[in-house]
C-alpha cells in the first residue's frame, strides 16, 4: 500500500470525525483501531450536545461544535437519533437561580439562546420534576445524539471520499512519521493524528512535561421506553460543581429523553477505578440524586446500567493540536465528558492545522503544551 | 411467603395473558416498529407479552393473575401515567436472609437440590420467579395444580423444614454468593448464603424466520406453559415445529388439553430419531415415558427434514397467524392454523452464573463430580449444566444438594448415575442436531431481534455482538439479548455477550435499594 497523507489512531467519535475532516479535505486517510470502532469511551456517552459556559475556550469550541452538528442534521441517518430536544438547567434554590441568571448573560453575550423559567413553566415544561423548582434555564438549541451510530457514519462519510479503516489493529507507538503497531510492523504517513481517547499519551514517543490524562469512571443507566416522560434533557445547575470538582466520587443530576422513548439517566464521576464493572452503591446513590429531583423516576424500569471512562486534563479542555517537538504528530484527545459534542471542532481545528490554514475559533487554548494548572491533589 | 402445608399454593387461577388471549387479545404491545406482538416463551424471557395494566405500562402478563377488575391499557397508546412530580417516597429497606445453602431455580434440579441440603442438616432457602415451584416441566397446572412427583417432592421440601421464596427474580449478584432478588411486590431480598446452588434451566432456542412474530407463533414449551396457565387451546388448530424431544412432550400435553394437533414438523431426518428407538431398551423408564408419548401422539401427523419458512397473518388485520409455509422433503407445503408451538432446542440460562464468575463450557455452566462450579461455594445442576433431561437434573439436584451441605462423601454413589444420564443425554440428543440450511430461514428483511425490530439483513455481517449492539440496537431491547443471542449464535457463530445488572428490568428505586444494601456489608 502506498503511503498515505494521515493515519489516524482512533476510531472513536474523536478519531472518527478528523477522519472525515481530513478525508473533506482531499486527503488520503486511514483509520486503525485496536478493537472496533466506536467501541471505547464513545460507545458509553450519553450523547448529549451541549454548550458550555464553563470557560470562554470551552464555550467557543462547545457553540463551534453545535453549529457543525446542526449542519449534519439533515445528512445523518435516523439511527443516529438525533433530536434537537434543548436543555432545562434546573434550579433548586435563589442561589442557583442567580446563576442561571448569570449563565444566560453569558449565552446572550454569545449569541445562543436561552430562556429564564420560572417555578411555574418549569412545572409545565417538565411535569415529572419534582414541585418547588424556582426556576430554570431552557437552551432550546442543544441536541442529543446516539454516538456509536454518528460515529460509524462519519467513518462511512470518510470511507466514501477514500479513506480506510481498519478495525482490531493496536498500534503500539507514534511518532512523527508514522505508527508501530503492536506486531512490530510500522506504517508510514505524511502525518500521524492521535485520537486514542484515554489511552492516547502513552502512545507518544515522550511524555508532554506537565500534561496528565486521568481516567474519569461514569455510570449510566437506561429505562424501558416511556414516550413523552421527558421532553428536554435535564440537568441540575449545580453540574458543573460535579463536573469541575476533584473529589473522588461525585454524582449529578442529567436526564435524557432518548428518540425512543427511553430515558437515560445520569451521572457519576469517579477517579481511581481502573475497572470497567458496574458498581452498585455508586449507581445507587446517582438514582438516590436522580430521584431526589424527579421522583416518579423509582418507578420506571432499568433495563441496564453500563460505565465508561473519560479521558480528563486538569484544566478539563481538550489537547488538541500539534505535539511539540515532534513535527507531523498531532494530538485529539483529553475531551472528559464532552468529546461527543466537541469532536466536529477538534475535527476542524486538526484539519485546519495540517492544512495549514486558520480555523474559526483560536486554537490556542487547546494546544497540548499550554501551561497546565497545579492541581492541589495531584 | 413459607407455604404452611408443604403443598405448592394453591391456585391463583389463569394468568392475565392466558385470560387476555382467551379473550381474544392478540397485540399485547406494539414492537418500536409498530408490528403487533403476542406472549411467545411463556416464563418471562421474551417480553413480549408486556401491556400496559392498571395504568402501569410494561406489565409481563404471563406472570401475573387475572383478576375480574384489571384495566388492560390501548396498546396503541401504550404510554403511561405515573403519579408526577411530589415528594419522593422512602425506599423501601429490603429483606435479609441468611440461610447456609441458597438454592436459585425451584424446578426439578433445584428441589431435589434444596431437599438433599435440607435433609442433611443445612438451612435451606430456595427461591424461583415463578409463582409456583416447579420450574418447567413440574409447572403448576391452574386447576389441577403440581404432577404427581413434584408433590412429593414438595413435600418432602416442606418435612425438611426448606423456605421457599416464589415469584422472586434474582437481578443481581455479587461474589462470592450473595443474591439479590425482587419480588412481585418489587421488595429486595438480600440473600446472603455460605453456599449457593444454581438450578436455573434453560430457556428456548427460538431461530427467526419471516413471519414468526405473528401473535400465535409462540415456544412449544412457552404455549404449553400459557396453556397450563389457563390458555384456551380447545378446538384450535396447532402446528408444533422445530426440533427435539420436547415437541412429543408438547404436542401431547396440547393435544390432551383439547387442541388439534395438524402436524409435527421436526428438522431432523426421520432415520435419526427412529433410530434412537434401540437405546431406549437400555433405560426402561425412558421407554416407558417414550411408548406413553406414541399413544398419546397415534394418528398425529409427524413430518420430518421439514421446517416452517414462513407465516402469514389472517387477511383481515394480518396481525394474527393464519397459516404457514412448510418446506418438507416433498415440497413445500401451506398449513392454515391458529397456534404454532415452534422452539429448536433449549439453551442454559447462565447469566446469575456469568456474573458470579462461574467458567462456562459450550455455553453451560461447567462443574466437577461434585456439581462444583469454578468458583468457591458455588454449585450447579440441571440444565444450566448442558441440557440433559429431567433424570439428569433429579440426580444433578442431589448431588449438589448433599455437596453443599458438605456430604460429598453421600454425594460420590450418585455419580455414576449421573455420568450415565449425560452419557445418554449426548448421544440422545445428536439425533437432533440443527440442519445447516436453518441458518438460512432469516431473510434480510426478517426481524431477528424481536425487542428493537433489528432485521436480520443489519446484523448478518457482524461478527460480534457487542459491535452489532452498538451499531445496530441488536440485544438492547427489555430481554436483553436473552431471545436474539442465542439464534444469532447459532446462525453467526457470535460469543456468547457479558451480563450487566439488572438481569431483567427492575424499578430504579430497587437498583438503589440494592446499592445501598451491598454498601451495608
Ligand atoms: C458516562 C459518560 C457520559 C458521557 N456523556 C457525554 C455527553 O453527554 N456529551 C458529550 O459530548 N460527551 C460525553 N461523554 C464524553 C465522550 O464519550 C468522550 O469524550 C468521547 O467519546 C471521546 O471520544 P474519543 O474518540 O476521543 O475516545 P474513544 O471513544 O475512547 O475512542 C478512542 C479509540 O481509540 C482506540 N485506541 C486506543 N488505544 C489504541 C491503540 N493503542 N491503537 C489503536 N487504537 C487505539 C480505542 O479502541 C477507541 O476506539 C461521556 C463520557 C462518559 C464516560
Ligand atoms: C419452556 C420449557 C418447557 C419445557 N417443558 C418440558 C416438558 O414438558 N417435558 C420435559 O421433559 N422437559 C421439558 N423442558 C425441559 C426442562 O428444562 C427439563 O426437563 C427440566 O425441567 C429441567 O429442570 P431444571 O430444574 O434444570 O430447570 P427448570 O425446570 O427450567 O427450572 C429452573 C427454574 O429456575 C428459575 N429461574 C431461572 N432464573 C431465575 C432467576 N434469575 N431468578 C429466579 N428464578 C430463576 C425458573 O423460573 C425455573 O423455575 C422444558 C423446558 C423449557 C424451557
Ligand atoms: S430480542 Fe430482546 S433484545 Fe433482541
Amino acid at each position: 500500500m502506498s503511503c498515505p497523507d494521515v493515519i489516524v489512531v482512533g476510531g472513536g467519535i474523536v478519531g472518527a470525525a478528523c477522519a472525515k475532516a481530513l478525508a473533506d479535505d482531499g486527503q488520503r486517510v486511514v483509520v486503525l483501531d485496536q478493537g472496533s470502532c466506536a467501541g471505547g469511551a464513545t460507545a458509553s456517552a450519553m450523547g448529549h450536545v451541549v454548550v458550555m459556559d464553563d470557560s470562554d475556550a470551552q464555550g467557543a469550541l462547545t457553540i463551534w461544535s453545535q453549529t457543525l452538528w446542526d449542519e449534519l442534521a439533515d445528512e445523518l441517518p435516523a439511527g443516529a437519533e438525533r433530536e434537537t430536544c434543548g436543555t432545562l438547567w434546573v434550579a433548586a434554590d435563589e442561589r442557583e437561580l442567580q446563576r442561571a441568571h448569570t449563565k444566560q448573560e453569558w449565552y446572550a453575550d454569545r449569541g445562543v439562546a436561552a430562556e429564564l423559567l420560572d417555578g411555574e413553566a418549569v412545572a409545565a415544561t417538565e411535569p415529572a420534576l419534582r414541585s418547588g423548582l424556582v426556576g430554570a434555564l431552557r437552551v432550546p438549541g442543544d441536541s442529543v445524539v446516539y454516538p456509536p451510530v454518528a460515529t460509524m457514519w462519519l467513518l462511512k462519510r470518510a470511507r466514501d471520499r477514500g479513506a480506510t479503516v481498519e478495525e482490531h489493529v493496536p498500534v503500539a507507538r507514534v511518532d512523527g512519521r508514522g505508527v508501530e503497531l503492536e506486531d512490530g510492523t510500522r506504517r508510514e504517513a505524511g502525518a500521524i493524528v492521535l485520537a486514542a481517547g484515554h489511552h492516547a499519551l502513552a502512545l507518544l514517543p515522550r511524555q508532554l512535561p506537565g500534561v496528565a490524562l486521568r481516567a474519569r469512571k461514569g455510570h449510566l443507566a437506561i429505562t424501558a421506553r416511556y414516550p413523552g416522560y421527558l421532553t428536554h434533557q435535564v440537568a441540575e445547575l449545580g453540574y458543573l460543581d460535579s463536573a469541575h470538582g476533584h473529589a473522588d466520587v461525585s454524582v449529578a443530576f442529567n436526564v435524557q429523553p432518548r428518540a425512543t422513548g427511553q430515558v437515560l439517566i445520569g451521572s457519576s464521576r469517579q477517579f481511581g477505578p481502573t475497572t470497567s464493572g458496574v458498581e452498585p452503591l455508586i449507581l445507587a446513590r446517582m438514582i438516590d440524586h436522580a430521584c431526589s429531583w424527579m421522583p416518579s423516576l423509582r418507578r420506571l424500569e432499568v433495563i441496564r446500567s453500563w460505565t465508561g471512562f473519560r479521558a480528563a486534563t486538569d484544566d478539563h479542555l481538550p489537547l488538541v493540536g500539534p505535539v511539540p517537538e515532534e513535527v507531523g504528530l498531532w494530538l485529539a484527545t483529553g475531551h472528559e465528558g464532552l468529546g461527543i459534542t466537541t469532536s466536529l471542532a477538534t475535527a476542524r481545528l486538526i484539519a485546519d492545522g495540517i492544512a495549514g490554514r486558520p480555523s474559526a475559533i483560536d486554537a490556542a487554548p487547546y494546544l497540548p503544551d499550554r501551561p497546565q494548572p497545579e492541581l492541589a491533589d495531584g | 411467603m413459607d407455604d404452611p402445608r408443604g403443598q405448592p399454593p394453591a391456585s391463583d387461577g389463569i394468568s392475565l395473558a392466558a385470560a387476555e388471549w382467551n379473550a381474544g387479545r392478540r397485540a399485547f404491545h406494539r414492537s418500536p416498529h409498530g408490528s403487533a406482538r403476542g406472549p411467545v416463551c411463556g416464563m418471562g424471557v421474551c417480553h413480549e407479552c408486556r401491556t400496559t395494566v392498571d395504568g402501569q405500562p410494561h406489565v409481563r402478563t404471563c406472570g401475573r393473575s387475572a383478576r375480574p377488575d384489571t384495566r388492560i391499557g390501548d396498546v396503541a397508546t401504550a404510554w403511561y401515567k405515573l403519579p408526577r412530580g411530589g415528594a419522593q417516597r422512602r425506599k423501601p429497606d429490603a429483606v435479609t436472609h441468611f440461610p447456609s445453602v441458597a438454592v436459585l431455580g425451584a424446578g426439578p434440579a433445584g428441589l431435589t437440590a434444596a431437599v438433599h441440603a435440607a435433609e442433611a442438616g443445612a438451612s435451606v432457602l430456595l427461591l424461583d420467579e415463578n409463582p409456583r415451584p416447579g420450574g418447567q416441566i413440574w409447572r403448576c397446572d391452574h386447576a389441577t395444580g403440581a404432577p404427581p412427583p413434584a408433590h412429593d417432592m414438595h413435600r418432602r421440601a416442606y418435612d425438611a423444614g426448606v423456605s421457599t421464596l416464589v415469584g422472586a427474580r434474582v437481578v443481581h449478584a455479587g461474589p462470592p454468593t450473595r443474591l439479590f432478588a425482587l419480588d412481585a411486590d418489587d421488595r429486595v431480598h438480600d440473600i446472603r448464603a455460605e453456599d449457593v446452588v444454581l438450578a436455573t434451566g434453560a430457556r428456548e432456542l427460538l431461530l427467526p424466520f419471516p413471519g414468526w412474530t405473528l401473535p400465535g407463533v409462540m415456544g412449544a414449551g412457552g404455549l404449553q406453559a400459557l396453556a397450563k396457565n389457563g390458555l384456551d387451546v380447545r378446538d384450535r388448530r396447532i402446528v408444533v415445529a422445530g426440533s427435539g424431544p420436547l415437541l412429543l412432550a408438547v404436542a401431547a400435553a396440547l393435544r390432551e388439553r383439547g387442541g388439534r394437533i395438524l402436524a409435527i414438523v421436526e428438522q431432523a431426518p426421520r432415520r435419526r430419531v427412529l433410530g434412537l428407538g434401540p437405546r431406549l431398551l437400555a433405560h426402561p423408564s425412558k421407554l416407558a415415558r417414550g411408548l406413553k408419548l406414541t399413544h398419546a401422539l397415534r394418528g398425529v401427523r409427524r413430518l420430518y427434514s421439514s421446517w416452517i419458512v414462513s407465516a402469514d397473518g389472517s387477511s383481515d388485520d394480518g396481525e394474527s397467524l393464519a397459516s404457514i409455509d412448510v418446506h418438507t422433503p416433498g415440497g413445500s407445503e401451506s398449513i392454515p392454523c391458529d397456534l404454532v408451538a415452534y422452539g429448536c432446542g433449549l439453551v442454559p440460562q447462565t447469566e446469575v452464573a456469568q456474573s458470579l464468575g462461574c467458567r462456562l463450557e459450550s455455553g453451560a455452566i461447567g462443574v466437577d463430580q461434585d456439581q462444583r462450579t469454578s468458583v468457591d461455594h458455588v454449585f450447579a445442576a440441571g440444565e444450566v449444566c448442558g441440557v440433559a433431561g429431567l433424570d439428569a437434573a433429579l440426580v444433578e439436584g442431589a448431588i449438589a444438594g448433599l455437596a453443599a451441605a458438605g456430604r460429598t462423601a453421600a454425594a460420590s454413589g450418585l455419580r455414576r448415575r449421573r455420568d450415565r444420564e449425560r452419557r445418554f443425554a449426548r448421544t440422545f440428543l445428536a439425533a437432533w442436531t440443527l440442519d445447516d440450511r436453518l441458518r438460512a430461514l432469516p431473510t434480510d428483511d426478517t426481524i431477528v431481534c424481536r425487542c428493537e425490530d433489528v432485521p436480520f439483513g443489519a446484523v448478518r455481517f457482524h461478527t460480534d455482538p457487542r459491535d452489532a449492539k452498538l451499531r445496530t440496537r441488536c440485544g438492547m431491547g427489555p430481554c436483553q439479548g436473552r431471545m436474539c443471542g442465542p439464534a444469532l449464535r447459532w446462525i453467526l457463530g457470535w460469543r456468547l455477550d457479558t451480563v450487566r445488572p439488572p438481569y431483567s428490568p427492575v424499578p430504579l428505586e430497587a437498583l438503589a435499594t440494592i446499592g445501598a444494601c451491598v454498601q451495608a456489608r
